[in-house]
């Protein structure tokens, strides 16, 4: 099984965001940031496979020299090594433009397996997954809560989180590319000597150069062109005054409320 | 045709109703732009769903009848739906972005080389000029985005982004239109469709729910919401990754993947407000959000907000409880 894991490193949830002067993005000099949420739980599920069945884990990622920070919790983890996609010129492109690049990468590697996460914290698009499987040719499957490769590693059977509750299996010929839902395994930690490890592992790096996309394939069909908070709708009662005075400001709500 | 294209969305035989979200997001902008409407279901032996659809405003139903399409499958729906649009020449397609759509909507646009505008909240028209709002982060920040491509343009809208009550009624013409299937090109297998053991516990009956969210930092500190749970006599509930780690169990977990609940009170602490979470909680009939940013799309929907620290506010809060309480 060669599974490549497609991690994006997105700002932390617990960042404040600011926007920036021009109101065309966010003020990004001094986030912090984390491995999407989602691709962390991609990066077990790999790793759980290849420890039952062999193989390799490849961690695959786009973005700015400070995401091989989140490639080398990858590699930590024990991920067999990776390549970063690194040139200014693929950072902010739409979904479309951007998997163009990582499909090329991915089609030249080779794969059993593509994962990814269901959705970035950042941009949001849900797309990459679906795209990669696309462009690549292959099938794919969204909302992953369990991923069994079958006997022969011929298939793989999938369980897709529907809505409701539901849930449904679906199985699909490998080669193919699924979307990870977060919660479908119990992420590990890296531990000391996985990340004494992960310094003799292999990050290759790529960039556009490597890469025969014309410029008409990474032009970018949406563009973000102001952002802004938004405006509420519903007119909140913030209340103020220290810990203590706004606690006992709310109990009098509450009482009024007449749930005390 | 060069109009408008809605795609229905119906599973197992049942019209999915967030499409006459989609439907009246197609009504509004072919007034606005001038353009025809028409609304594409795909499946097999759906007509009655077709009926139905062609009791609300629009120019034609095209029914898509095709043995292939009875299960979903991300394969037979994207060909087919391709086909229509070859077939239709929209100038937009419209979606509700559902499971469904996101799991076939970038395959089928990616197979166009398009690129699909997803989950956009609302949408501006300024001089014939379509922008799309999409929000990004989580929620926090709203983006305009511009469009720069040609026919079809693909645009999914988050449910909820507009009232599918709205809808306006009229009588569309139903048409059949026939696609090219074959088993071979459809490369799943679609198995069992269930549900998980029943949930032991039922918050859909609560009356005041206290809801943690990752604010909480650690499993430990869940205790903090747990004595603030019972001093108000109520039930907890959590946002999903608190279940995903296993600090609660999943029958907490509250939202579009987890229980919807309607309690008289629902005290979100440490939650960001993400709209998987709103779905599951916007009914309540007060909302309570305690919240250190006091940008967190939470306060959007709180009734009363506190914005600080909960580690801070909780115990504080524990405390003026118990001494109401005691002083009755
Ligand atoms: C298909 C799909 C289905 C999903 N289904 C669900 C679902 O059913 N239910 C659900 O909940 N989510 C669901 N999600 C996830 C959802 O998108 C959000 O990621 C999730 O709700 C965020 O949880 P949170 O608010 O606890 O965490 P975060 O977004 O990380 O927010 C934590 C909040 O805590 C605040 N905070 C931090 N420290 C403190 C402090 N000391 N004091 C006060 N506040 C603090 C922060 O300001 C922040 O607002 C789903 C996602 C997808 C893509
Ligand atoms: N720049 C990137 N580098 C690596 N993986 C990415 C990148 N962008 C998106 N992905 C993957 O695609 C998933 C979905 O992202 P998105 O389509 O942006 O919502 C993420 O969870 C990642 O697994």
């Amino acid at each position: 099984m060669k599974i490549i894991v497609c991690v994006k490193q997105v700002p932390s949830r617990d960042a404040i965001l600011r926007i920036n002067e021009t109101g065309t993005w966010i003020q990004d000099r001094d986030l912090a940031y984390d491995v999407n949420e989602p691709d962390a739980y991609a990066v077990e599920e790999a790793l759980q496979i290849k420890e039952k069945l062999g193989g390799e884990v490849v961690i695959c990622s786009l973005g700015p020299d400070r995401v091989q920070m989140a490639i080398k919790e990858g590699l930590s983890k024990g991920a067999d090594r990776a390549i970063h996609i690194c040139d200014p010129a693929l950072d902010n492109l739409d979904a479309l433009a951007q998997a163009r690049a990582m499909a090329e990468v991915i089609g030249k590697e080779g794969f059993d397996l593509i994962f990814t996460g269901l959705q970035s914290d950042d941009y949001g698009f849900a797309q990459t997954g679906v795209i990669l499987g696309e462009l690549l040719g292959v099938p794919s499957a969204t909302i992953a809560m369990a991923v069994e490769v079958q006997e022969g590693e011929k298939s793989v059977r999938v369980k897709r989180e529907l809505e409701a509750g539901w849930f449904q299996w679906y199985k699909l010929p490998l080669p193919a590319s699924i979307t990870i839902q977060s919660g479908l395994n119990q992420p590990r930690y890296a531990t000391l000597k996985g990340i004494m490890n992960a310094k003799k592992k292999e990050i290759r790096k790529v960039t556009l150069a490597d890469l025969s996309l014309s410029r008409e394939l990474l032009t970018p069909k949406q563009k973000i062109e102001r952002v802004s908070f938004p405006v509420k709708s519903k007119k909140t009662e913030i209340i103020d005054g220290s810990a203590k005075e706004a606690a006992a400001k709310l109990v009098t709500k509450l009482k009024q409320m007449r749930v005390l | 045709m060069s109009g408008i294209l809605v795609f229905a969305e119906q599973r197992e035989g049942k019209l999915n109703r967030v499409t006459y979200e989609a439907v009246l997001a197609g009504q509004r902008l072919s007034a606005q732009m001038g353009l025809s409407l028409s609304v594409a279901l795909l499946g097999f032996g759906v007509d009655t769903i077709a009926q139905e659809l062609a009791t609300k405003k629009a120019n034609t139903i095209y029914l898509v009848n095709n043995e292939h399409l009875q299960s979903y499958t991300p394969d037979g729906f994207s060909l087919a739906m391709r086909q229509v649009i070859q077939e239709l020449q929209p100038k937009y397609v419209l979606l509700a972005h559902t499971y469904l759509v996101r799991d076939f909507a970038p395959k089928l646009a990616a197979s166009m080389g398009k690129s699909l505008i997803a989950d956009c909240v609302s949408y501006k028209l300024e001089e014939g000029n379509l922008t799309l709002v999409r929000q990004i982060f989580q929620g926090k920040i709203n983006a305009d985005v511009s469009i720069h491509d040609s026919a079809p343009i693909l645009i999914s809208f988050q449910a909820g982004a507009f009232r599918g009550d709205d809808v306006e009624s009229g009588s569309a013409e139903v048409k059949a239109l026939s696609v090219k299937l074959s088993a071979e090109e459809i490369r799943l297998q679609p198995q069992e469709l269930f549900r998980e053991a029943k949930q032991s516990v039922d918050l859909t009956q609560s009356k005041i729910i206290v809801s943690v969210g990752r604010g909480i930092k650690s499993q430990e500190n869940i205790a903090i919401v747990e004595k603030l749970a019972t001093a108000l006599e109520a039930d907890i509930g959590a946002s999903r990754p608190i279940c995903d780690s296993g600090w609660l169990p999943m029958d907490r977990q509250i939202g579009s993947s987890g229980q919807t609940v309607a309690p008289k009170l629902y005290l979100a602490v440490g939650i960001s407000g993400a709209i998987q979470h709103v779905v599951g909680m916007k009914n309540a009939s007060a909302i309570v959000a305690i919240n250190k940013d006091a940008n967190a799309p939470i306060f959007d929907i709180a009734d009363l907000g506190i914005v600080g620290d909960l580690f801070e506010i909780v115990p504080a809060l524990v405390e003026e409880i118990e001494k109401a309480k005691a002083e009755g």
